[in-house]
């Protein structure tokens, strides 16, 4: 990678409104963000923050309403039949729900071989078993012939999602959306399956996109890369994951990471809370004026936070957050 | 009786050597195997386990809500208030009628959906009341409000509302008012806070811990979530393969737990606060409850196994002042 090649995946000032009852919702509202080529970047929220269309959006699942989406330095709503088709290849989704995702009707081989000779990747059947069967090896699924012949519903929901996985690899991708990839599966089998994205990161240098709404998982998959925390529909904090998860700076991170449960009793039991205004998450087709998480903040300050909506604003140590009163107090501090 | 397991007075409610069954139809699913354990008098206990473990069918076994096809093989469920006690599996319809929601109340998984979605808040109260007995509907809305207020809701918004009209977070909040109304001295709560957001699972464990100050009541609650035991419980028992295989206070068991699952567990977990640690991974898949392993159920996944484990199941036994384990090599393990 060179210091100017163009960000692999770019979303700039991207928008998506969907439409539900004749009311616009704001699903995603002027999102920006620049991943290069071997990165790790988590999107973090709770439901309805939009990062899961965010997720779509990057892989080409989604038309943004405003905006671009770009591969490579491409728009890819711009891009010819051909470039198109290499630009989906290259970006895979990995959903969240394994049970749904994988077609119950084929065989574990029958899923994994449609792609690989559809779009030519092997020649023939044979090629494709042997290709199959590396790659049911890379997700850790050995020996790989005991899982050839198998249908979806005689795999566990651990299984399933290293089946979904391998399947997004065999186009070898140099994008994976993972979107919430490990959320449904127990404690045990979760971290190797962390492990095995892990893995992937680093031996085949895939870029990866990683959507969840657990930060300590987060902070585990990403701690070398970023977290982009997002609420109802804007990203409100951007930085490195040492630095979110250390030093968070707008006060819903703050208030989310203070209010994770922690599997120890000793930190659980004495972490301080940041305590919110207000329990209730705002509708996304009523959303509050200005700052809107302002309803909720702590730090709310009537004629300043429900006036306009805060920018994105350096905040140095490559952290970027989206509130008037840390950006006030900030330059405050630098003055 | 269990080995160990005797606290100072009499405990709520008792269980030895509890089996349940559910025919399928590759043969008979094992969910239940042979579960002793105390809930003491106003101890919150955690019975943690992942998915298929038996947790929440044991949880229904206290209550006798199985479903029809199940079958309690062996096994006593004794109930304890005011120095009288109640053998659960013997009490006929209109006894069990009485001590289901009197004694003991069970709020299920998912129970932001068991509210009738017809009746306004006030009503449900009002509805389980009156089938319960209480009639003055005057005393009923008091202690509605009284309930409500103690769940952290605003009474006059929330009574008069429908079930739709409240965010999940709310529902699970009237539920466990709902489940408080007639006073139970036994409340289950199975997963009380997955599928809520971060911020409203905080407010549900706030809530949980204020009521536990205010009343006296007996908790066990059911969860997969070692972090919400971590936070709730004064007592975790790890359930694996539908066994209880440790059991102890809450600190014992993150600190110096002496099952190797157990141990496993709270090493797979990953932590927000604190270092980052690497986290390890539980190889293998869950048991099968058709075909347990023989002797030991974990000894497929564990480090420790030997031959013994591996031809004879090792019973709970006293491992620590108020801790028990069922391990042949608890000495060896270590945190």
């Amino acid at each position: 990678m060179t210091a100017n090649a163009a960000p692999i995946i770019e979303l700039d000032h991207v928008s998506r409104v969907f439409e539900q009852r004749r009311k616009q919702v704001k699903a995603v509202d002027d999102v920006s963000l620049a991943v290069q080529e071997g990165e790790v970047v988590c999107l973090v929220g709770e439901s309805g923050c939009g990062k899961t269309t965010t997720g779509k959006m990057i892989a080409g699942l989604i038309h943004p309403s405003g905006g671009e989406v770009r591969y490579a330095g491409k728009n890819i709503w711009a891009m010819g039949k051909d470039e198109f088709q290499r630009y989906r290849l290259a970006v895979q989704i990995i959903h969240q729900d394994p049970y749904a995702s994988l077609n119950p009707a084929h065989t574990v081989y029958g899923i994994m071989s449609a792609p690989l000779l559809q779009h030519g990747i092997v020649a023939n059947h044979k090629q494709a078993r042997e290709r199959v069967r590396d790659l049911l090896r890379t997700v850790d699924m050995t020996p790989p012939d005991d899982f050839l012949d198998k249908y979806p519903h005689q795999l566990s929901g651990g299984q399933r999602q290293r089946v979904s996985v391998a399947r997004a690899l065999t186009v070898s991708p140099k994008v994976i959306v993972a979107d919430e990839a490990v959320s449904m599966v127990d404690v045990s089998i979760r971290v190797s399956l962390l492990n095995m994205l892990g893995r992937l990161k680093r031996d085949l240098g895939v870029t990866f996109i990683f959507i969840t709404h657990d930060l300590a998982v987060a902070k585990h998959f990403a701690w070398e890369g970023r977290i982009a925390v997002m609420y109802l529909g804007r990203m409100i904090e951007i930085g490195r994951t040492p630095q979110i998860i250390n030093h968070p700076q707008h006060p819903y991170t703050r208030a989310l990471l203070s209010a994770i449960p922690e599997a120890d009793p000793r930190i659980t039991r004495t972490k301080e809370r940041l305590q919110l205004r207000s329990l209730d998450i705002p509708s996304l087709l009523n959303l509050p004026s200005g700052c809107s998480f302002h309803p909720r903040c702590p730090l709310f300050e009537e004629g300043l936070c429900e006036v306009s909506v805060p920018p994105l604003a350096d905040m140095g140590e490559g952290t970027r957050v989206a509130c008037h009163v840390v950006a006030r107090e900030r330059a405050k501090e630098a003055a | 009786m269990s080995e160990g397991v005797k606290a100072a007075g009499e405990p709520a409610l008792l269980v030895e050597d509890l089996w349940v069954e559910y025919p399928a139809r590759r043969g008979v699913v094992k969910a239940v195997r042979g579960v002793s354990f105390e809930l003491r008098r106003g101890e919150t206990l955690a019975l943690i386990g992942e998915s298929g473990s038996g947790k929440t069918t044991l949880g229904l076994a206290l209550v006798r809500l199985l479903p029809k096809a199940a079958r309690i093989k062996q096994g006593r469920i004794m109930y304890y208030r005011n120095g009288s006690s109640q053998d659960v599996l013997a009490l006929n319809a209109e006894e069990l009628r009485r001590f289901r929601w009197q004694e003991c109340a069970m709020v299920f998984q998912g129970a932001q959906n068991a509210l009738n979605p017809v009746l306004r808040i006030e009503a449900q109260f009002l509805d389980t009341a009156r089938a319960h007995g209480m009639a003055n509907a005057n005393a009923v809305r008091e202690r509605t409000i009284e309930l409500l207020k103690m769940v952290q809701l605003d009474p006059q918004r929330v009574m008069h509302s429908f079930p739709h009209e409240l965010s999940g977070g709310m529902r699970q909040r009237v539920l466990i008012a709902l489940g408080l109304l007639l006073q139970p001295q036994v409340i289950i709560l199975d997963e009380p806070t997955t599928a809520l957001d971060i911020l409203t699972q905080r407010s549900v464990i706030e809530v949980l811990r204020r009521l536990r100050t205010q009343l006296d009541f007996s908790l066990i609650f059911i969860s997969h979530d070692l972090s919400l035991a971590a936070e709730l419980a004064d007592r975790v028992a790890t359930v694996y393969a539908g066994a209880i295989v440790e059991i102890g206070s809450v600190y014992d068991i993150f600190e110096r737990p002496r099952h190797p699952y157990t141990l496993a567990l709270t090493r797979s977990v990953p932590t927000v606060t604190g270092e980052m640690h690497p986290l390890a991974s539980i190889p293998g898949s869950p048991p099968d409850l058709i075909n347990p392993p023989l002797g030991c159920a974990f000894h497929p996944r564990c480090p420790y196994a030997t031959d013994q484990c591996r031809s004879q199941e090792p019973r709970l036994e006293r491992v620590g002042d108020d801790q028990l384990a069922a391990c042949w090599h608890w000495q060896e393990v270590k945190p």
